[in-house]
């Protein structure tokens, strides 16, 4: 039974997805182009994501600790030689 | 006693309109849209140019390629790519009387709308909700048109001559005279068709060196008649009486452009309801600004004369103002009359000059006798002169229905705009795709409805628009509303954000039940 309204709200999303970029309209080969560019964007969005997404977090965290570790440092070790 | 109510003491009773604008990402979406069908439309365009597609569009032969471009592309760009996809929605032919349910021609395409064939069938009964028939005289009642018949057999179907001519019969003298008694003015002068009567009677009235003001959204015979008359044109905003006044005031300060003289003649053009808002002129307003400013009025009341008013007289009754006040009447009897033709209507004078000078008077053919007989039948019975209440009875049922059909759509949550009491009723979609998927859905569920898009409409305001008749039953309106709950729901239609609750009324018919 909720596979039944899952599916029925899938369906029901689809044809949103349809009617406002228009792909209602269009014949088959045109949408079967229109489809084809549109999921080979999200994959290389999530190919992206996938690839680039942990190696730019952990830079990013990196540089946030130094900047955090060194205004501690300055603050509370003062530098003596 | 309200306190700081601007004009309180000019409307009579209320004055609502609605204008709602829709959510943002609506409009985004709406664009969207747009945009996708832009970038299909230019691939199509390129597949055609490079011959990787057939070209189902009039071209130039090949000899003469090299003259000057008879078929400019790109302004039709719009045509060929997004029109041509859902051109099943218009032009249907119907093959019955236009009344409250009709019979559809069925018609397939094999090529995506550039060619139809008919199956030869035909879709009976589909509910009427875009035919202008708004009392209902458009009908095939043998007791009804029993006048009709007998001026048909005794006058012919065609006139064949101009009004100036041999065309003036004592039909159209009846008419007259009567249109005259009905409006409650001195004379009127009847024309062959609607369109024609604006677009040749302006250029007679107004000339070079006179001042047209405008509405924004003015119907294209207006357009059209202000063109042609050679007169100055400036448009202010729809229905605002401020932008109207700043132009009046600028025209009468600053005069004529170069010469700054005084205009000859200052004319403003308004119609008495506007066919695709549904909203209604501020009569009372425009009445007082036209005595201050001495300007004349000239109103359109196409939509407006037998669908307002509480006897069915047109805008000047609802307002409960006197027809003196406007100096030129035009109406038309396509909508109300369920006939064809037009009207001008005033002081004796104006109509003895359009007589001579109109150009609709001396070229156009003039008004068919059955036709002219289905005019007088309709207003005779408008009037109360044929002894029965019928005529009252259709302007209360309409005023019924209309209320009833707006109040509804307002509980489910659509956009509707316009005027409370106005017959026309534009339903916002908003987006294309939605325009072609909504029409084709309700001719399924057998209900014929009107959907505009641009250029009719702004480009992010397409909208489908409902004429309630008073022919409509109670049962009919509920299954278009029915219709319309389940569309609205499939297509997410309902970006209204001020609805009340939906069916109150089944909660309390469920309660009478339970008590017994």
């Amino acid at each position: 039974m909720d596979t039944r309204g899952t599916r029925s709200y899938l369906y029901w999303l689809y044809c949103q997805f349809e009617l406002i970029t228009c792909s209602y309209l269009m014949e088959p080969w045109e949408k079967v182009l229109f489809y084809t560019f549109n999921v080979a964007m999200l994959l290389t969005l999530l190919y992206t994501a996938y690839a680039f997404l942990p190696g730019h977090l952990g830079t990013a965290l990196q540089s946030l600790l130094q900047l955090f570790g060194g205004q501690q440092d300055n603050q509370h070790v003062p530098v003596v030689k | 006693q309200k306190n700081g109510v601007s004009n309180g003491t000019l409307y009579k009773k209320t004055f609502v309109e609605h204008f709602e604008q829709a959510p943002m990402y609506v409009a985004v979406l709406t664009f969207v849209g747009f945009g996708v069908g832009t970038i299909f439309g230019y691939l199509r365009d390129f597949m055609r140019a490079w011959g990787l597609e057939k070209r189902n569009i009039a071209a130039e032969r090949e000899e003469q390629k090299d003259f000057v471009p008879l078929y400019q592309d790109f302004e039709n760009f719009y045509t060929r790519n997004l029109y041509m996809r859902i051109r099943d929605n218009w032009n249907r032919p119907i093959c019955s009387v236009p009344g409250p349910q009709f019979d559809l021609m069925e018609r397939v395409t094999d090529d995506y709308n550039w060619t139809f064939r008919f199956t030869g069938r035909t879709i009976k009964n589909v509910i009427n909700m875009g035919s202008y028939n708004y009392l209902g005289f458009a009908e095939t009642d043998v007791n009804a048109l029993k006048t009709v018949t007998i001026e048909l057999q005794k006058y012919g179907a065609g006139v064949c001559s101009t009004r100036q001519e041999m065309g003036t019969l004592d039909k159209h003298v009846e008419l007259e005279k009567l249109v005259a008694k009905f409006l409650g003015v001195e004379d009127a002068m009847v024309f062959g068709m609607g369109f024609a009567t604006n677009s040749m009677n302006i250029p007679a009235l107004v000339g070079k060196g006179c001042l047209i003001l405008s509405d924004e959204l003015n119907h294209t015979s207006l357009v059209l008649g202000a063109r042609l008359s050679g007169a100055t044109i400036r448009i202010f905003k729809h229905n605002n009486m401020q932008s109207l006044e700043k132009l009046l005031r600028d025209a009468i300060i600053y005069g004529q452009p170069r010469s700054r003289r005084a205009w000859r003649k200052i004319i403003i053009l308004v119609e008495g309801i506007y066919s695709m808002e549904g909203s209604i002129v501020r009569l009372p307003e425009l009445v007082s600004l036209k005595k201050k400013y001495k300007a004349y009025l000239y109103l359109d009341e196409a939509h407006s004369i037998g669908a307002v008013g509480a006897t069915g007289r047109g805008v000047v009754e609802y307002f409960g103002m006197s027809p003196d006040d406007v100096d030129v009447l035009m109406g038309t009897f396509t909508k109300s009359f369920g006939a064809a033709g037009g009207y001008i209507a005033g002081k004796k004078d104006l109509v003895d000059f359009l007589r001579t000078h109109s150009h609709s008077a001396v070229y156009a053919t003039s008004m068919c006798p059955p036709v002219a007989e289905q005019i007088i039948r309709a207003m005779k019975c408008l009037m109360g002169l044929d002894g029965t209440t019928q005529g009252l009875q259709r302007v209360r049922q309409l005023g019924k229905n209309t209320r009833y059909f707006r109040r509804r759509l307002h509980e489910m949550g659509f956009i509707i705009y316009g005027n409370d009491d106005s017959p026309v009723v534009p339903l916002l979609l908003y987006m294309p795709g939605k325009i072609g998927a909504f029409a084709r859905r309700m001719l399924e569920k057998n209900i014929g409805v009107v959907v505009v898009g641009f250029p009719a409409t702004p480009i992010t305001e397409s909208r489908a628009r409902f004429c309630v008749s008073a022919a409509h039953t109670r049962e009919m309106l509920d299954t278009v509303l029915n219709a319309l709950d389940e569309l609205g729901d499939f297509l997410h239609l309902k970006y209204s954000r001020y609805s009340k609750s939906s069916h109150p009324e089944l909660y309390e018919e469920t309660r009478l039940e339970l008590e017994d």
